[in-house]
């Protein structure tokens, strides 16, 4: 079980790094909620999570860890979720933002045509001052 | 009486706040706010007077952070209350001054109300009984000086002075903190009694001369010693008022009062007595021979400063009970004629316009009084008989001919310290000299004359003050020399004798020919040296310091351009080769200690390996189809959708609930998204950045299964979980440990946290376009009348009371079985969805406009009230309680007060997410260009 839960979060890990180097927001944003996915889980199997041990308290069980799994990482994670789902919005909405200000959908502005030649990096240089 | 203490302390800062408010214009009502403050202070320590002169220790203390160690306690021993005297009584004569010299265009509101929160810190670092105290109120001092300083901010020079002087005094605070945390943890407490007492423990420590050296450096560079001294010519940028408070008695003397105050402890070793002496020596000697140079008067009085503060921290360097007196009588001495100098100069500069002394000359026939003010002033800092200055500069000369034991600096000090009263002499004879003789004034830009009276008051206050103690010592500043003195010196005081005239001896003779030296020296200055041709512009510090800064900004420049040039691809390229990098330094870089051996694995069930498959495949099928954006986001809803259902395996039913929720919000989001963005992605990404993207991303995937399973098959280390499941019923009265986490026992974070919830949401609204655009209006689409679906419609307006229902019953269920505000809010706001998907904007908006930024506000102010309840009550932020009020009907309700706060989680949640997702299903009418404005 162990093994399964440490390759499940690689691969995700994997597949959000891969979506967000890609050059188009939409990408951006699927490869930053695959990575949030994969942090979540990475915080949860912190806790050594067990199936069947729920930390809700039930009368007459002992409060250890023989009975309940932990639950302070849950709590982290379950904020964490939220908190990502609002970024992910807050994401959106600026690829959304930008596509109107630059007519496309690169993740550095630009580009309307959706096919123009990429350099090393890809997008238009910008020049710092 | 402690409260008077604290009322003491308190009334500068009230002062302040009050000043805040008024309008600049109110100019008298301003300068009465400030002055009257100022007095009713010092009127109120003035009545500590009788019990610190009898030797008692007036206190105020308050638990601050006990734990740390840190208390808020004032202490009102003979040096602090001198030093607060000082600071009030000075500080009501700039008061008075300040309202004649600054003119009508300058905001004199905020000028008083700055000088009032300098007046609070330097009064606070005065009076604290406890060395953490102390250091925040020298933060405070520094920042203020910084804004006094750059109080006229259109000005160049002002704003360089005032980032100069925090640069330097800001840094030597740092020193200083690392200093007493040292010395603190040396002697086991902060409180200054105890350091006090502990002065045989911390010169023995090892720590001693770290310790020393860290505190010394802060000291240091307050009181702007050489090689530090550079900031203080520049901040006479400042208004003269400002520069006669700060550094005359009060900034530049924190420095010094922190060595008189820690004179017991760690005074009396070769150490404290080489570094203070020679250091102090250093100052005297650049600081007055500068001096002479200078021909703007403020600077010459600013080098003179240096020179006195240097003076007196040699005498505290000597540190022979005698130099201790004698340091602290010139600490008292100095501030009371260079306050009166720079107002003088102030006046001066206020009546001719100008401050360059190769143009001001001969005002001894426009500005008589002011002339004999300054003449008297200028005489104690030359050292004058029957001056004040001349009898603390004979106590000096006195101890520098007993060093005795050191023959190399037994025939040296004397000697430099003769030719540095020599200077001293030269430069204030040119301050007077050159200023109200030698000639007619050169090109003014009016006809100088007298100040108005009031101006006058406090300088001719102060040289009042000179003469008298000057005349007749013993009997003015005798005994408050004495119960000064008397806690630096650390126990006992030496046998001295304050009067004129001890008959012809060495001293004496040192001090005539420092006279005749310096006479004649200025006049050949003048005469031969045609002194007014020499620019001597000191070089050094300013320079390093300069050359610092501008290559920190080329190096932070340089970097920035290596690693960010605009390209969001590159910086993701490199935040993640920096976090493999990071990871694999901290595998190959730290020794992991002695690896315990891999504990059995659990084997895994068929439930176990369907979920694991179901997000490889999903996975495999994203990376291959993601340019098909639509495709792409049911892959990515599956892997959601297996990740929930692993929190739901693995017994987390509440993270169960909330991924699933968050799952369909966030399809929801993209979705609508989709309608304004291309559906295919053009591939763009040449071969060669695929595959290289691809073997990163294979490095982060393996690193982090590794680290997750290196993990995993190791035992459990001891963790905080068993004392949440054992407090969650008492502690929080709750059986859902998760909920009792996030609404009690880590509360606070979760305020943090709907927090950032709610701005996020406030974001998203602000860059939508607040009203629909008229390109959405009439066009057929989701949300407008043509492209809707009848079902939809109808089981739309069904289900926003049932999933409402839902959602409450989540929010109440939440303290004891998996829900809560955080769940509840989720169901809430896809329910509110439900209706402008259904039937679209216009219809919902016919019907009702929903506010939802009104929800996030009345969400965080629930929890943050609920939070201070428990603060109202007496107990710490957000305590939980218990209550079972018996209704009509229903009976015993049990409640616990976390549930409030559990509400404002619920309804900023909501709020929130409800206010994301209806702006963008706003939009949804438009078509793919729609987006556009």
């Amino acid at each position: 079980m162990e093994l399964l839960l440490a390759t499940a979060i690689g691969a995700i890990t994997a597949t959000g790094v891969y979506l967000a180097l890609r050059s188009r927001t939409f990408e951006l944003v699927l490869g930053l909620t695959l990575i949030s996915y994969a942090v979540n889980l990475f915080i949860f199997a912190m806790g050594r999570p067990v199936a069947g041990r729920a930390p809700i308290l039930r009368d007459g069980v002992p409060t250890t860890l023989e009975h309940y799994t932990d639950p302070l990482p849950q709590a982290l994670v379950l904020t964490a979720i939220v908190i990502s789902f609002a970024m992910t919005a807050v994401l959106i909405v600026m690829a959304l933002k930008l596509r109107e200000v630059s007519g496309g959908d690169h993740v550095d502005g630009g580009d309307p045509s959706g096919d123009h030649p990429t350099d090393d990096d890809g997008g238009p240089k910008r020049g710092a001052p | 009486m402690p409260l008077q203490l604290l009322a003491a302390l308190a009334l500068p800062w009230l002062a302040a706040l009050a000043l805040f408010a008024l309008p600049n214009g109110r100019r008298n009502t301003a300068a009465a706010i400030a002055g009257g403050a100022t007095l009713l202070a010092a009127g109120l320590l003035a009545m500590q007077g009788p019990a610190v002169f009898a030797g008692d220790v007036p206190r105020f203390s308050w638990p601050w952070l006990p734990f740390e160690g840190a208390g808020f306690g004032l202490r009102v021993d003979g040096l602090a209350w001198t030093f607060a005297m000082l600071v009030l009584g000075i500080g009501a004569l700039v008061v008075l001054y300040a309202r004649y010299y600054l003119s009508a265009d300058d905001p004199m509101a905020r000028f008083y109300a700055l000088f009032m929160v300098f007046m609070g810190a330097m009064l606070g670092l005065v009076l604290a009984d406890n060395l953490l105290l102390l250091v925040v109120f020298w933060e405070l001092t520094s920042i203020s000086s910084f804004l006094l300083i750059g109080y006229w901010q259109d000005r160049a020079d002002a704003r360089r002075g005032a980032r100069l002087s925090l640069t330097i005094t800001a840094l030597g605070g740092l020193a200083l903190l690392a200093g007493v945390l040292l010395l603190g943890s040396i002697v086991g407490s902060f409180q200054l009694d105890a350091v006090l007492a502990a002065g045989d423990t911390v010169r023995a420590h090892p720590w001693y001369a770290p310790t020393l050296l860290l505190i010394l450096l802060g000291a240091f560079s307050k009181s702007a010693q050489f090689p530090l001294h550079f900031w203080l010519p520049q901040a006479m940028a400042a208004p003269t008022p400002v520069s006669a408070y700060l550094h005359s008695a009060t900034l530049v003397k924190a420095g010094v009062f922190l060595i008189a105050r820690l004179h017991p402890t760690l005074a009396g070793t070769d150490l404290w007595f080489y570094v203070v002496s020679l250091t102090g020596l250093a100052t005297l000697l650049t600081g007055a021979y500068i001096a002479m140079f200078q021909h703007d008067l403020k600077g010459l009085l600013a080098y003179s400063t240096i020179s006195h503060l240097g003076l007196i921290t040699l005498l505290f360097g000597l540190s022979t009970p005698l130099a201790t007196v004698a340091g602290v009588f010139h600490i008292l001495n100095h501030a009371a004629f260079k306050a009166s100098l720079f107002m003088a100069a102030g006046v001066i500069d206020h009546e001719t316009g100008s401050r360059d002394m190769r143009r001001l000359h001969g005002l001894w026939r426009y500005m008589p009084l002011t002339a004999v003010l300054a003449i008297v002033a200028s005489a104690a800092m030359a050292g004058v008989p029957l001056l004040n200055g001349f009898l603390s500069k004979e106590m000096f000369f006195v101890e520098t001919l007993q060093l005795g034991s050191r023959p190399l600096l037994a025939a040296a000090i004397p000697v430099l310290a003769t030719v540095a009263a020599a200077f001293s002499v030269a430069y204030s004879l040119r301050f007077i000299h050159d200023v109200f003789w030698n000639g007619e004034p050169v090109g003014l830009p009016r006809k100088p004359h007298d100040p108005p009276f009031w101006m006058l008051v406090p300088i001719g206050t102060l040289a009042a003050l000179c003469l008298l103690v000057g005349i007749l010592p013993a009997l003015t500043v005798g005994p408050l020399l004495a119960v000064t003195a008397t806690p630096v010196v650390g126990g006992t005081l030496p046998d001295y004798s304050l009067a004129i005239w001890h008959g012809f001896n060495l001293p004496l003779l040192m001090s005539m020919l420092a006279l005749f030296v310096g006479v004649a020296l200025y006049f050949m200055l003048q005469r031969l040296f045609r002194l007014h041709d020499l620019v001597h512009l000191p070089r050094g510090g300013r320079e390093v310091f300069d050359a610092t800064v501008a290559a920190a900004v080329r190096g932070s420049r340089a970097l920035i351009d290596l690693l960010v040039n605009g390209s969001v691809q590159r910086s993701v390229l490199l935040i993640t080769l920096a976090a493999l990098a990071l990871g694999l330094w901290t595998v190959f870089a730290t020794q992991p200690a002695a690896v315990p051996l891999p504990v059995a694995a659990t084997s895994a069930g068929p439930v176990a390996w369907t979920l694991w498959l179901l997000t490889l495949c999903s996975l495999a099928a994203l990376i291959v189809r993601h340019r098909e954006r639509l495709e792409a986001l049911v892959y990515l809803g599956v892997v959601g959708l297996a990740v929930s259902l692993t929190f739901g395996a693995l017994s987390a039913p509440d993270l169960l609930l909330t991924q699933l929720l968050v799952e369909v919000a966030s399809i929801l989001l993209l979705l609508l998204a989709l309608n304004f963005l291309p559906r295919r992605s053009s591939r763009t990404d040449p071969p060669a950045r695929r595959w290289r993207d691809a073997g990163l991303a294979l490095g982060a995937g393996v690193g982090i299964s590794t680290l997750v399973y290196a993990v995993l098959s190791r035992p459990r280390p001891d963790s905080l979980a068993p004392w949440f499941l054992e407090n969650a019923i008492p502690g929080a009265f709750g059986t859902n440990a998760v909920n009792v986490i996030l609404v009690d026992f880590r509360a606070f974070d979760t305020l943090g946290e709907i927090t950032v919830l709610g701005l996020a949401a406030v974001l998203v609204a602000a860059l939508l376009p607040r009203l629909r655009t008229a390109a959405t209006v009439g066009t057929p689409g989701a949300g407008s009348e043509a492209g809707r679906s009848l079902m939809l419609e109808i089981t739309s307006r069904v289900m926003l009371p049932l999933t409402a229902l839902v959602a409450v019953w989540f929010f109440l269920r939440g303290h004891n079985l998996p829900g809560g505000g955080f769940i509840g809010g989720l169901v809430l706001a896809i329910g509110l969805l439900l209706p402008y998907l259904g039937s679209g904007v216009d219809w919902v908006e016919q019907r009702s406009k929903p506010r939802f930024e009104a929800w996030i506000g009345w969400g965080l102010a629930c929890a943050t009230v609920t939070g201070l309840v428990s603060l109202a009550l007496d107990h710490p932020f957000l305590t939980s309680a218990y209550l079972a009020p018996v209704l009509p009907v229903i009976d015993k309700v049990p409640i616990a007060t976390a549930m409030f706060f559990d509400l404002g989680v619920f309804l900023t949640v909501a709020g929130a997410a409800a206010l994301a997702l209806t702006r963008l299903g706003r939009l949804s009418g438009a078509p793919d260009d729609g987006g556009r404005t």
